[in-house]
Protein backbone atom coordinates (compact mmCIF):
# COMPACT_ATOMS: atom_id res chain seq x y z
CA UNK A 1 0.00 0.00 0.00
CA UNK A 2 0.78 3.61 -0.22
CA UNK A 3 0.73 5.39 3.07
CA UNK A 4 1.31 9.09 3.62
CA UNK A 5 1.36 10.53 6.71
CA UNK A 6 1.47 14.30 8.05
CA UNK A 7 3.08 15.14 4.75
CA UNK A 8 4.18 19.20 4.72
CA UNK A 9 6.16 21.35 1.88
CA UNK A 10 6.45 24.85 1.89
CA UNK A 11 8.15 26.72 -0.88
CA UNK A 12 9.76 29.83 0.28
CA UNK A 13 8.04 29.93 3.44
CA UNK A 14 4.69 29.46 1.59
CA UNK A 15 3.16 26.24 2.86
CA UNK A 16 1.98 24.39 0.09
CA UNK A 17 0.96 20.73 1.70
CA UNK A 18 -0.23 21.61 5.08
CA UNK A 19 -0.04 18.18 6.38
CA UNK A 20 -1.65 15.03 4.04
CA UNK A 21 -2.79 11.58 4.88
CA UNK A 22 -3.88 9.57 3.01
CA UNK A 23 -3.91 5.77 1.30
CA UNK A 24 -3.66 3.99 -1.24
CA UNK A 25 -4.13 0.17 -1.15
CA UNK A 26 -3.23 -2.38 -3.45
CA UNK A 27 -4.04 -2.44 -6.73
CA UNK A 28 -6.35 0.25 -5.83
CA UNK A 29 -6.67 3.50 -8.65
CA UNK A 30 -6.86 6.75 -6.80
CA UNK A 31 -7.76 9.94 -8.65
CA UNK A 32 -6.58 13.47 -6.92
CA UNK A 33 -8.39 16.32 -8.25
CA UNK A 34 -8.54 19.81 -6.92
CA UNK A 35 -8.44 23.51 -8.04
CA UNK A 36 -5.17 24.13 -9.60
CA UNK A 37 -2.70 25.65 -6.45
CA UNK A 38 -4.43 22.82 -4.35
CA UNK A 39 -0.99 21.01 -3.93
CA UNK A 40 -1.79 18.18 -6.18
CA UNK A 41 0.65 18.18 -8.55
CA UNK A 42 3.35 18.52 -5.65
CA UNK A 43 1.99 15.97 -3.27
CA UNK A 44 2.66 13.39 -6.11
CA UNK A 45 5.73 14.74 -6.61
CA UNK A 46 6.64 14.03 -3.25
CA UNK A 47 5.91 10.45 -3.27
CA UNK A 48 8.93 10.17 -5.40
CA UNK A 49 11.21 12.74 -3.59
CA UNK A 50 10.99 14.73 -6.92
CA UNK A 51 9.85 17.65 -4.82
CA UNK A 52 11.78 16.85 -1.34
CA UNK A 53 9.18 17.32 1.25
CA UNK A 54 9.85 19.34 4.73
CA UNK A 55 8.49 16.60 7.16
CA UNK A 56 6.03 13.49 7.01
CA UNK A 57 5.76 9.61 6.67
CA UNK A 58 6.18 7.99 3.36
CA UNK A 59 5.26 4.30 2.85
CA UNK A 60 5.37 2.92 -0.35
CA UNK A 61 5.10 -0.66 -1.06
CA UNK A 62 7.66 -1.99 1.48
CA UNK A 63 9.49 1.07 1.48
CA UNK A 64 9.03 3.75 4.53
CA UNK A 65 11.31 6.95 4.49
CA UNK A 66 10.89 9.62 6.75
CA UNK A 67 10.97 12.76 5.19
CA UNK A 68 12.72 14.99 7.43
CA UNK A 69 15.56 12.56 8.14
CA UNK A 70 15.53 10.50 4.72
CA UNK A 71 19.25 10.38 3.09
CA UNK A 72 20.12 9.73 -0.88
CA UNK A 73 19.89 5.98 -0.33
CA UNK A 74 16.85 6.26 1.24
CA UNK A 75 15.42 7.83 -1.92
CA UNK A 76 17.02 5.90 -3.53
CA UNK A 77 15.29 3.16 -2.47
CA UNK A 78 11.59 4.61 -1.98
CA UNK A 79 12.11 6.07 -5.91
CA UNK A 80 12.21 2.21 -7.03
CA UNK A 81 8.92 1.62 -5.93
CA UNK A 82 6.94 4.43 -8.20
CA UNK A 83 7.47 5.38 -11.91
CA UNK A 84 5.61 8.55 -13.02
CA UNK A 85 4.01 10.03 -16.18
CA UNK A 86 4.47 13.61 -16.72
CA UNK A 87 2.66 16.18 -18.03
CA UNK A 88 5.55 17.36 -20.56
CA UNK A 89 5.93 13.62 -21.19
CA UNK A 90 9.48 14.21 -20.71
CA UNK A 91 10.89 11.45 -22.64
CA UNK A 92 14.57 11.21 -22.96
CA UNK A 93 15.49 13.60 -26.04
CA UNK A 94 18.46 11.62 -27.15
CA UNK A 95 16.79 8.29 -27.39
CA UNK A 96 14.81 6.39 -29.38
CA UNK A 97 11.24 5.34 -28.71
CA UNK A 98 12.60 1.71 -27.94
CA UNK A 99 15.82 2.97 -25.91
CA UNK A 100 13.09 5.62 -23.65
CA UNK A 101 11.96 2.45 -22.00
CA UNK A 102 14.67 0.31 -22.05
CA UNK A 103 17.30 2.37 -20.99
CA UNK A 104 15.69 2.14 -16.88
CA UNK A 105 16.13 -1.42 -17.40
CA UNK A 106 19.73 -2.14 -18.70
CA UNK A 107 21.07 0.85 -16.05
CA UNK A 108 19.34 0.37 -12.97
CA UNK A 109 17.50 -3.26 -13.70
CA UNK A 110 20.85 -4.62 -14.70
CA UNK A 111 18.51 -6.42 -17.38
CA UNK A 112 20.55 -7.94 -20.34
CA UNK A 113 19.93 -4.98 -23.28
CA UNK A 114 18.45 -8.21 -25.38
CA UNK A 115 16.06 -9.12 -22.83
CA UNK A 116 15.00 -5.40 -22.16
CA UNK A 117 14.81 -4.21 -25.70
CA UNK A 118 12.12 -7.77 -26.32
CA UNK A 119 10.49 -6.46 -23.11
CA UNK A 120 10.22 -2.91 -24.25
CA UNK A 121 8.93 -3.37 -27.62
CA UNK A 122 6.08 -5.64 -26.16
CA UNK A 123 5.60 -2.29 -24.01
CA UNK A 124 5.72 -0.50 -26.97
CA UNK A 125 3.00 -2.84 -28.37
CA UNK A 126 0.62 -2.70 -26.16
CA UNK A 127 0.47 1.09 -26.19
CA UNK A 128 0.00 0.44 -29.87
CA UNK A 129 3.49 1.94 -31.22
CA UNK A 130 5.44 -1.14 -32.58
CA UNK A 131 5.89 1.31 -35.27
CA UNK A 132 7.30 4.17 -34.07
CA UNK A 133 10.17 1.95 -31.97
CA UNK A 134 12.69 4.41 -33.71
CA UNK A 135 11.69 7.34 -33.80
CA UNK A 136 13.11 9.82 -31.55
CA UNK A 137 10.49 12.58 -29.39
CA UNK A 138 10.91 15.08 -32.20
CA UNK A 139 9.32 12.90 -34.19
CA UNK A 140 6.32 11.59 -32.23
CA UNK A 141 2.89 13.65 -31.84
CA UNK A 142 1.82 14.30 -28.46
CA UNK A 143 -0.26 11.41 -27.62
CA UNK A 144 2.60 9.29 -28.94
CA UNK A 145 5.40 10.75 -26.63
CA UNK A 146 3.06 10.23 -23.82
CA UNK A 147 1.94 6.87 -24.92
CA UNK A 148 6.31 6.29 -24.71
CA UNK A 149 6.15 7.33 -21.67
CA UNK A 150 3.30 5.29 -19.74
CA UNK A 151 5.73 2.12 -21.42
CA UNK A 152 8.41 3.57 -20.23
CA UNK A 153 7.09 4.51 -16.71
CA UNK A 154 5.81 0.61 -16.74
CA UNK A 155 8.89 -1.42 -17.26
CA UNK A 156 10.38 -0.74 -14.22
CA UNK A 157 7.45 -2.91 -13.06
CA UNK A 158 7.35 -0.47 -10.22
CA UNK A 159 4.88 -1.10 -6.81
CA UNK A 160 3.12 1.87 -8.25
CA UNK A 161 2.43 4.39 -11.13
CA UNK A 162 1.99 7.90 -10.37
CA UNK A 163 0.22 10.02 -13.06
CA UNK A 164 1.04 13.84 -13.55
CA UNK A 165 -2.04 15.08 -15.07
CA UNK A 166 -0.81 13.12 -17.71
CA UNK A 167 -3.65 15.12 -20.88
CA UNK A 168 -3.10 18.89 -19.35
CA UNK A 169 -1.02 19.63 -22.11
CA UNK A 170 -1.81 17.14 -25.16
CA UNK A 171 -4.19 19.06 -27.95
CA UNK A 172 -7.77 17.80 -27.90
CA UNK A 173 -7.67 15.19 -30.91
CA UNK A 174 -4.86 13.07 -28.85
CA UNK A 175 -6.24 12.98 -25.12
CA UNK A 176 -8.74 10.20 -26.18
CA UNK A 177 -5.56 7.43 -27.42
CA UNK A 178 -3.90 8.32 -23.78
CA UNK A 179 -7.01 8.09 -21.60
CA UNK A 180 -7.71 4.81 -23.56
CA UNK A 181 -4.27 3.33 -22.83
CA UNK A 182 -4.15 4.48 -18.95
CA UNK A 183 -7.77 3.08 -18.61
CA UNK A 184 -6.48 -0.40 -19.97
CA UNK A 185 -3.54 -0.53 -17.34
CA UNK A 186 -6.33 0.52 -14.50
CA UNK A 187 -8.08 -3.01 -15.36
CA UNK A 188 -4.86 -4.77 -15.28
CA UNK A 189 -5.43 -4.03 -11.11
CA UNK A 190 -1.77 -1.79 -11.53
CA UNK A 191 -1.85 0.86 -7.90
CA UNK A 192 -1.87 3.85 -9.88
CA UNK A 193 -2.42 7.20 -8.33
CA UNK A 194 -3.75 9.93 -10.79
CA UNK A 195 -3.61 14.13 -10.79
CA UNK A 196 -5.61 14.87 -13.26
CA UNK A 197 -8.63 17.68 -14.59
CA UNK A 198 -10.47 14.87 -17.01
CA UNK A 199 -13.28 14.83 -14.60
CA UNK A 200 -15.47 12.31 -16.60
CA UNK A 201 -12.32 10.31 -16.73
CA UNK A 202 -11.57 10.03 -13.12
CA UNK A 203 -15.09 9.08 -12.44
CA UNK A 204 -15.12 6.05 -14.92
CA UNK A 205 -11.32 4.97 -13.90
CA UNK A 206 -11.54 5.57 -10.48
CA UNK A 207 -11.78 3.58 -7.05
CA UNK A 208 -11.34 6.26 -5.28
CA UNK A 209 -11.36 10.03 -5.60
CA UNK A 210 -9.62 12.10 -3.17
CA UNK A 211 -10.54 16.30 -3.75
CA UNK A 212 -7.88 18.20 -2.51
CA UNK A 213 -7.86 22.07 -1.90
CA UNK A 214 -5.59 24.64 -0.34
CA UNK A 215 -3.18 21.89 0.98
CA UNK A 216 -5.45 19.75 2.54
CA UNK A 217 -7.20 16.76 1.51
CA UNK A 218 -10.63 18.49 1.97
CA UNK A 219 -12.65 14.79 0.90
CA UNK A 220 -12.60 11.24 -0.90
CA UNK A 221 -14.47 9.23 -1.15
CA UNK A 222 -16.04 6.53 -4.41
CA UNK A 223 -16.85 8.62 -7.59
CA UNK A 224 -20.62 8.64 -6.89
CA UNK A 225 -19.81 9.83 -3.53
CA UNK A 226 -17.77 12.75 -4.79
CA UNK A 227 -19.15 13.75 -7.68
CA UNK A 228 -23.00 13.26 -7.17
CA UNK A 229 -23.34 13.56 -2.90
CA UNK A 230 -20.53 15.67 -2.03
CA UNK A 231 -20.33 17.06 1.51
CA UNK A 232 -18.61 19.41 1.65
CA UNK A 233 -18.76 22.90 0.74
CA UNK A 234 -15.13 23.49 -0.65
CA UNK A 235 -16.20 19.91 -3.22
CA UNK A 236 -19.55 21.16 -4.24
CA UNK A 237 -17.86 24.72 -4.87
CA UNK A 238 -15.52 23.35 -7.13
CA UNK A 239 -17.47 20.57 -9.19
CA UNK A 240 -20.01 23.26 -9.73
CA UNK A 241 -17.54 25.73 -11.17
CA UNK A 242 -15.82 22.66 -13.13
CA UNK A 243 -19.60 22.27 -14.41
CA UNK A 244 -19.82 25.76 -15.52
CA UNK A 245 -16.84 25.80 -17.17
CA UNK A 246 -17.69 22.75 -19.33
CA UNK A 247 -20.89 24.26 -20.05
CA UNK A 248 -19.80 27.61 -21.24
CA UNK A 249 -17.10 25.52 -23.00
CA UNK A 250 -19.78 23.28 -24.51
CA UNK A 251 -22.04 26.75 -25.66
CA UNK A 252 -19.09 27.98 -27.20
CA UNK A 253 -18.88 25.18 -29.60
CA UNK A 254 -22.54 24.99 -30.62
CA UNK A 255 -22.31 28.60 -31.04
CA UNK A 256 -19.14 28.14 -33.43
CA UNK A 257 -20.85 25.18 -35.37
CA UNK A 258 -23.95 27.62 -35.85
CA UNK A 259 -21.97 30.26 -37.37
CA UNK A 260 -19.52 27.93 -39.63
CA UNK A 261 -22.62 25.91 -40.73
CA UNK A 262 -25.50 28.16 -40.09
CA UNK A 263 -28.37 25.72 -42.31
CA UNK A 264 -27.23 22.68 -39.30
CA UNK A 265 -29.83 22.57 -37.18
CA UNK B 1 58.00 44.07 -54.06
CA UNK B 2 59.64 42.14 -52.13
CA UNK B 3 58.11 39.32 -51.35
CA UNK B 4 59.31 35.70 -52.66
CA UNK B 5 56.46 32.69 -52.72
CA UNK B 6 58.79 29.98 -53.67
CA UNK B 7 60.86 30.74 -50.24
CA UNK B 8 57.61 30.70 -48.73
CA UNK B 9 56.56 27.80 -50.07
CA UNK B 10 59.77 25.81 -50.05
CA UNK B 11 59.59 26.29 -45.97
CA UNK B 12 56.58 24.79 -45.38
CA UNK B 13 57.74 21.30 -45.21
CA UNK B 14 60.41 21.92 -42.46
CA UNK B 15 57.67 24.28 -40.36
CA UNK B 16 55.74 21.32 -40.61
CA UNK B 17 57.84 18.89 -38.86
CA UNK B 18 57.06 21.13 -35.64
CA UNK B 19 53.32 20.82 -36.19
CA UNK B 20 53.49 17.48 -34.00
CA UNK B 21 54.21 19.74 -31.10
CA UNK B 22 51.68 22.35 -31.80
CA UNK B 23 49.13 19.53 -31.99
CA UNK B 24 51.29 17.32 -29.05
CA UNK B 25 50.37 20.77 -26.28
CA UNK B 26 47.02 21.37 -28.05
CA UNK B 27 45.28 17.97 -27.62
CA UNK B 28 46.79 16.93 -24.60
CA UNK B 29 46.15 20.65 -22.92
CA UNK B 30 42.58 19.75 -24.03
CA UNK B 31 42.00 16.34 -23.20
CA UNK B 32 43.28 17.64 -19.28
CA UNK B 33 41.13 20.50 -19.68
CA UNK B 34 37.59 18.65 -20.55
CA UNK B 35 38.27 16.58 -17.35
CA UNK B 36 39.11 19.77 -15.03
CA UNK B 37 36.05 21.48 -16.79
CA UNK B 38 33.69 18.70 -15.90
CA UNK B 39 34.02 18.31 -12.52
CA UNK B 40 34.24 22.26 -12.41
CA UNK B 41 31.04 22.56 -14.15
CA UNK B 42 29.62 19.95 -11.98
CA UNK B 43 30.43 21.20 -8.89
CA UNK B 44 28.75 24.87 -10.06
CA UNK B 45 25.82 22.54 -10.89
CA UNK B 46 25.43 21.01 -7.50
CA UNK B 47 26.80 24.26 -5.71
CA UNK B 48 28.60 22.24 -3.26
CA UNK B 49 29.04 24.30 -0.01
CA UNK B 50 32.75 25.27 0.23
CA UNK B 51 34.20 23.29 -2.59
CA UNK B 52 31.85 25.98 -4.48
CA UNK B 53 34.00 28.59 -3.21
CA UNK B 54 37.18 27.36 -4.35
CA UNK B 55 35.86 26.26 -7.64
CA UNK B 56 34.99 29.97 -8.16
CA UNK B 57 38.15 31.63 -7.39
CA UNK B 58 39.92 29.19 -9.54
CA UNK B 59 37.63 30.30 -12.31
CA UNK B 60 37.99 33.50 -11.54
CA UNK B 61 42.02 33.24 -11.46
CA UNK B 62 42.72 31.77 -14.47
CA UNK B 63 40.13 33.95 -16.89
CA UNK B 64 41.52 37.08 -15.42
CA UNK B 65 45.23 36.50 -15.23
CA UNK B 66 46.72 36.65 -18.82
CA UNK B 67 47.82 32.79 -20.00
CA UNK B 68 51.32 34.18 -20.86
CA UNK B 69 51.45 35.10 -17.39
CA UNK B 70 50.16 31.61 -15.85
CA UNK B 71 53.05 30.16 -18.11
CA UNK B 72 55.51 32.20 -16.58
CA UNK B 73 54.39 31.47 -13.12
CA UNK B 74 54.46 27.80 -13.24
CA UNK B 75 57.37 27.12 -15.51
CA UNK B 76 59.60 29.69 -13.52
CA UNK B 77 57.99 30.86 -10.57
CA UNK B 78 56.66 27.22 -8.89
CA UNK B 79 60.19 25.81 -9.01
CA UNK B 80 61.23 28.49 -6.85
CA UNK B 81 58.80 27.18 -4.63
CA UNK B 82 59.36 23.74 -5.18
CA UNK B 83 62.59 22.49 -5.70
CA UNK B 84 61.64 19.13 -7.13
CA UNK B 85 59.67 21.21 -10.10
CA UNK B 86 63.00 21.90 -12.36
CA UNK B 87 62.80 19.06 -13.40
CA UNK B 88 59.94 20.08 -15.28
CA UNK B 89 60.08 20.38 -19.22
CA UNK B 90 59.28 23.51 -21.33
CA UNK B 91 56.28 21.71 -22.74
CA UNK B 92 55.29 20.12 -19.72
CA UNK B 93 54.99 23.37 -18.00
CA UNK B 94 53.07 24.84 -21.09
CA UNK B 95 50.61 21.78 -20.85
CA UNK B 96 50.32 22.86 -17.21
CA UNK B 97 49.19 26.24 -17.73
CA UNK B 98 47.15 25.29 -20.79
CA UNK B 99 44.92 22.97 -18.87
CA UNK B 100 44.47 25.38 -15.99
CA UNK B 101 44.03 28.11 -18.13
CA UNK B 102 41.11 26.69 -20.51
CA UNK B 103 39.69 24.27 -17.71
CA UNK B 104 38.58 27.37 -16.32
CA UNK B 105 37.11 28.99 -19.33
CA UNK B 106 35.55 25.62 -20.35
CA UNK B 107 33.57 24.68 -16.99
CA UNK B 108 31.48 27.88 -17.32
CA UNK B 109 30.75 26.86 -20.96
CA UNK B 110 30.15 23.09 -19.77
CA UNK B 111 28.14 24.64 -16.46
CA UNK B 112 25.54 26.48 -19.15
CA UNK B 113 25.53 23.35 -21.35
CA UNK B 114 24.15 21.62 -18.22
CA UNK B 115 21.65 23.67 -17.18
CA UNK B 116 20.49 24.02 -20.40
CA UNK B 117 19.01 20.72 -20.12
CA UNK B 118 15.46 20.91 -19.61
CA UNK B 119 15.02 19.56 -15.75
CA UNK B 120 12.04 17.17 -16.69
CA UNK B 121 14.98 14.91 -18.29
CA UNK B 122 16.71 14.34 -15.15
CA UNK B 123 13.13 14.18 -13.07
CA UNK B 124 11.95 11.56 -15.83
CA UNK B 125 15.57 9.57 -15.12
CA UNK B 126 15.04 9.43 -11.66
CA UNK B 127 11.36 8.52 -11.42
CA UNK B 128 12.00 5.43 -13.04
CA UNK B 129 15.02 4.57 -10.43
CA UNK B 130 18.11 5.50 -12.15
CA UNK B 131 20.49 7.32 -9.29
CA UNK B 132 21.38 10.87 -10.14
CA UNK B 133 25.33 9.14 -11.51
CA UNK B 134 23.28 7.28 -13.61
CA UNK B 135 20.75 10.33 -15.08
CA UNK B 136 23.49 12.33 -15.63
CA UNK B 137 25.44 9.80 -17.81
CA UNK B 138 23.10 8.48 -20.02
CA UNK B 139 20.41 11.71 -20.32
CA UNK B 140 21.85 14.80 -19.03
CA UNK B 141 25.38 14.69 -20.21
CA UNK B 142 24.74 13.80 -23.62
CA UNK B 143 22.72 16.43 -24.47
CA UNK B 144 24.91 19.26 -22.27
CA UNK B 145 27.38 17.59 -25.08
CA UNK B 146 25.21 18.75 -27.64
CA UNK B 147 24.57 22.22 -26.39
CA UNK B 148 28.14 22.93 -25.78
CA UNK B 149 29.92 21.85 -28.72
CA UNK B 150 29.66 25.01 -30.54
CA UNK B 151 31.43 26.94 -27.97
CA UNK B 152 33.98 24.47 -26.39
CA UNK B 153 35.15 24.15 -30.30
CA UNK B 154 35.87 28.07 -30.10
CA UNK B 155 37.89 27.22 -27.22
CA UNK B 156 39.81 25.06 -28.72
CA UNK B 157 40.12 26.52 -31.70
CA UNK B 158 41.60 29.43 -29.53
CA UNK B 159 44.02 27.04 -27.48
CA UNK B 160 45.60 25.51 -30.95
CA UNK B 161 46.40 28.95 -31.11
CA UNK B 162 47.82 29.98 -27.71
CA UNK B 163 49.75 27.20 -27.79
CA UNK B 164 52.21 29.19 -29.62
CA UNK B 165 53.05 31.21 -26.28
CA UNK B 166 54.96 28.27 -25.47
CA UNK B 167 57.76 29.28 -27.78
CA UNK B 168 58.75 32.69 -24.81
CA UNK B 169 59.45 29.53 -22.35
CA UNK B 170 61.82 27.86 -25.41
CA UNK B 171 59.63 24.85 -26.61
CA UNK B 172 60.26 25.19 -30.04
CA UNK B 173 56.41 24.34 -31.98
CA UNK B 174 55.28 25.88 -34.61
CA UNK B 175 56.21 29.33 -34.09
CA UNK B 176 59.26 28.95 -32.80
CA UNK B 177 60.86 27.61 -35.87
CA UNK B 178 59.28 29.94 -37.91
CA UNK B 179 60.51 32.61 -35.82
CA UNK B 180 64.23 30.81 -35.95
CA UNK B 181 63.73 30.92 -39.92
CA UNK B 182 62.57 34.22 -40.30
CA UNK B 183 65.73 35.40 -38.51
CA UNK B 184 68.48 32.97 -40.06
CA UNK B 185 67.13 33.68 -43.76
CA UNK B 186 65.73 38.25 -43.06
CA UNK B 187 62.65 36.75 -44.91
CA UNK B 188 60.26 37.81 -42.02
CA UNK B 189 56.99 38.57 -44.10
CA UNK B 190 57.06 34.87 -45.56
CA UNK B 191 58.19 33.26 -42.45
CA UNK B 192 55.57 34.25 -40.36
CA UNK B 193 53.17 33.98 -43.14
CA UNK B 194 53.66 30.20 -43.77
CA UNK B 195 53.06 29.99 -40.02
CA UNK B 196 49.78 31.34 -40.03
CA UNK B 197 48.61 29.55 -42.84
CA UNK B 198 49.34 26.48 -41.56
CA UNK B 199 47.65 27.95 -38.09
CA UNK B 200 44.55 28.68 -40.29
CA UNK B 201 44.65 25.48 -42.31
CA UNK B 202 44.98 23.93 -39.09
CA UNK B 203 41.62 25.76 -38.01
CA UNK B 204 40.06 24.72 -41.13
CA UNK B 205 40.67 21.04 -40.84
CA UNK B 206 39.27 21.15 -37.05
CA UNK B 207 36.31 22.83 -38.12
CA UNK B 208 34.73 20.12 -40.51
CA UNK B 209 36.06 17.74 -38.18
CA UNK B 210 33.47 19.58 -35.63
CA UNK B 211 30.99 19.88 -38.02
CA UNK B 212 30.68 16.17 -39.05
CA UNK B 213 30.37 15.61 -35.08
CA UNK B 214 27.41 17.78 -34.44
CA UNK B 215 26.01 16.51 -37.34
CA UNK B 216 26.61 12.98 -36.03
CA UNK B 217 25.19 14.14 -32.71
CA UNK B 218 22.08 15.99 -33.87
CA UNK B 219 20.30 13.02 -35.63
CA UNK B 220 17.94 12.83 -32.58
CA UNK B 221 16.84 16.07 -32.67
CA UNK B 222 16.17 16.43 -36.69
CA UNK B 223 12.83 15.55 -37.64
Amino acid sequence: MIKVTDLKKSFNRTEVLKGINFEVNDGEVVVIIGPSGSGKSTMLRCLNFLERPDSGLIQIGDQTVDASTAKRSDINRLRLQTSMVFQHYNLFKNKTALQNVAHALIVSKKMKKSDAFEKSRALLKEVGLSDKEDNYPVALSGGQQQRVGIARALAVSPYAILFDEPTSSLDPEWVGEVLRVIARIAEERKTMVIVTHEMEFAREIADRVVFMADGFVVEEGTPEEIFDHPKNERTKKFLQSYRNSSARREAALQATEQFVSPEAP
Amino acid sequence: MNFDLGYMIEIIPELLKYLPMTLYLAITSMIIAVIIGVILALILVNRTPGILQIAKVYISFFRGTPALVQLLLIYFGLPQLFPAMNEMSAATAAIIAFSLNTSAYLAEIFRAGLQSVDKGQAEAAVSVGMTYAQAMRGIVIPQAVRNAIPATGNIFIGLIKNSSLAFTIGVTELLAQGKLMATANLRFFEAYLAVGLIYWALTILYNWLQQWYEYRIGKPYRV
